[in-house]
């Protein structure tokens, strides 16, 4: 499968990064590169596999429900660029 | 042409538990802001996520009241999208394989059948910060109290067909979760929120048509008036030759309309994936049996015994099972009352649900306890007061005047029982209203509630109106 260069580009925002405009063809070449090998992959019969969720063969350990954190507002807050009457502040967010 | 309107909900129900669901910081409402969110909930780098096991089991609680598959096996899923009350830029959530899967639930309809819906999973995950838009200097406000608060997402099936149909399946779960105690149902403070996911299709046709998904909705009010809205809109947009866009929109109360919200469409590629920082969930029948020991009479069961064991009819015990309280209360009374359960529930209905509603109370904040109620049902049952009169202690108990005995006592209302008494109180009357009584005698036999009413109000309502009925029949003859 071969991914066009405004398949890169959609990924790359979705993922907030900033691709450069000419790096945009070698990262759809490597990208479909890697989506070759998963379609190699895909072409294994694993109908009778269950699928890993998790490299550990382990089931979670759960915690009782418990408060075990106290307020440390002002610690976390020392380094948020802009803070107000308790709250985080950033640009904002239009709906 | 006639269309079919389709609804699916999402209900997210916040788990009333005390801490997070991935952490030990507490859940309480309405704390100074981002006093209660931690390295955890705020995502900051080296930290690991642990799950709450009273979530899972708050979770097994509502899969086994609607009947559904527990997963011997879940897992949790990262569900990624960037917004700034999303510390992580991924809300852990469940994808592939839910906690709870294929439920089901009865609503009533408006004709009294019964309709089943389906519910196609409910899943665990943690709630978001919340963002405030008011001006901070033209910048948003981030208050991360609720992030990773634990969250249980109810999914139906696309199974409803009005919007009536989506608040009686609201309404349905609403009380479900408040009967189970996994959830306080507060709906002002967002522990009960729902989407709608609404579509059109003329009627007969067997394919969906494109669905709009209405957020924001936090009231059994909205969630009709929005449906209703989008209903119409969508049709008006196909009859007027557009089509529907798949597309998440946001209902308005104030303006009483949704509109598209475009800043979300991008963020629906969620490229889910397991969360590599959690195991899966392992539940076994072990912890399934020790929690269904725990589950309460749920409300149709309810409902079903106290139209058997108190001959209820299905409305009146609908609303005295809609909540746990309610119904608790009632059955405090039918005890106190030492039985007349129709009468307590006329009065519970009447009465008690009318004064509470008036004055906007929950029945935990009624200042008439059962007992009292009880006591004075008792009192309408050994003829001590008539009907009319109770209503005047009730409302004299209500004001904090004491029990029904004393209430009696004090302002004089005990019946007159005595038929001579009666009798007397009647003679009087038809000397009064000779007229009348010419006509009557003379076949007008409708005077004859008048005469009833005439010696009531000479009685000041004291009188036994059965007593009443009799007496004047035999004077008036």
């Amino acid at each position: 499968m071969a991914l066009t260069p405004s398949d890169v580009k959609k990924i790359a925002r979705l993922a907030r990064l900033a691709v450069a405009g000419e790096d945009i063809p070698a990262y759809a070449r490597n990208l479909s590169n890697i989506m070759g090998l998963v379609e190699q992959m895909n072409a294994v019969d694993t109908r009778e596999v269950t699928p890993m969720a998790h490299p550990l063969e382990l089931p979670a350990r759960l915690r009782p429900d418990q408060i075990s954190e106290t307020n440390q507002r002002e610690l976390f807050q020392s380094i948020a660029p802009k803070v107000e009457a308790g709250l985080y502040l950033v640009p904002k967010v239009i709906e | 042409m006639e269309w079919e309107t389709v609804i699916g909900l999402e209900i997210h129900a916040q788990l009333a538990t005390r801490s997070k669901i991935f952490s030990g910081a507490p859940t309480a409402y309405g704390a100074p802001p981002n006093t209660q969110a931690c390295a955890i909930d705020l995502g900051m780098p080296g930290v690991l996520p642990v799950l709450n096991e009273e979530a899972v089991r708050m979770a097994v609680k509502f899969g086994l009241a609607i009947g559904a598959k527990i997963a011997p096996r879940s897992v949790f899923a990262r569900k990624n999208y960037f917004y700034p009350d999303l510390p992580k830029g991924y809300q852990i959530s469940q994808y592939e394989l839910p906690v709870v899967a294929q439920g089901r639930i009865e609503i009533e309809l408006e004709d009294g059948g019964v309709k089943t819906i389906g519910i196609t999973r409910a899943h665990l995950e943690e709630d978001a910060g919340k963002s405030l838009h008011e001006d901070f200097h033209g910048m948003t406000g981030i208050d991360l109290n609720r992030a990773g608060t634990p969250l249980l997402e109810i999914v139906s099936e696309p199974d409803m067909r009005s919007a009536r149909e989506a608040v009686a399946y609201m309404k349905k779960i609403h009380s479900l979760v408040r009967y189970l105690e996994i959830c306080d149902g507060n709906m002002q403070e967002g522990s009960f929120r729902c989407d709608a996911n609404v579509s059109v299709r003329p009627r007969g046709q067997h394919e969906f048509g494109t669905r709009a998904e209405l957020k924001n909705i936090n009231s059994f009010r909205f969630v009709e008036k929005a449906i209703a809205y989008e209903v119409q809109r969508q049709i008006e947009l196909i009859e007027g030759g557009g089509s529907v866009v798949q597309e998440t929109r946001l209902y308005d109360a104030d303006k009483d309309e949704t509109r598209s919200m475009r800043s979300k469409e991008e963020a629906h590629d969620y490229r889910y994936f397991p969360d590599p920082d959690l195991l899966p969930l392992e539940i076994d029948a072990g912890i399934i049996e020790t929690v269904r020991k725990t589950l309460p009479e749920l409300p149709d069961e309810k409902k079903q015994r106290f139209i058997k064991d108190y001959a209820l009819t299905p409305y009146e015990a609908g609303v005295l099972t809609s909540s746990r309280e309610l119904a608790a209360y009632y059955e405090d009374v039918v005890r106190g009352a030492g039985g007349e359960p129709k009468l307590c529930a006329n009065w519970v209905l009447g009465e008690l649900l009318g004064a509470l509603n008036k004055n906007n109370l929950d029945i935990n904040a009624s200042p008439v306890s059962p007992a009292q109620l009880a006591g004075m049902l008792r009192r309408i049952g050994d003829n001590t007061l008539s009907g009319k009169i109770a209503k005047q202690v009730f409302d004299a108990m209500w004001h904090g005047e004491g029990d029904a005995d004393a209430v009696i006592a004090a302002r004089g209302l005990k019946q007159v029982t005595d038929s001579g008494a009666i009798e007397k109180v009647i003679v009087e009357v038809i000397k009064k209203f000779p007229e009348q009584l010419a006509q009557y005698r003379g076949g007008q036999e409708k005077l004859f509630t008048f005469f009833v009413g005439q010696v009531m109000k000479a009685s000041q309502g004291k009188a036994n109106p059965a007593q009443v009925n009799a007496l004047l029949k035999e004077k008036l003859r």
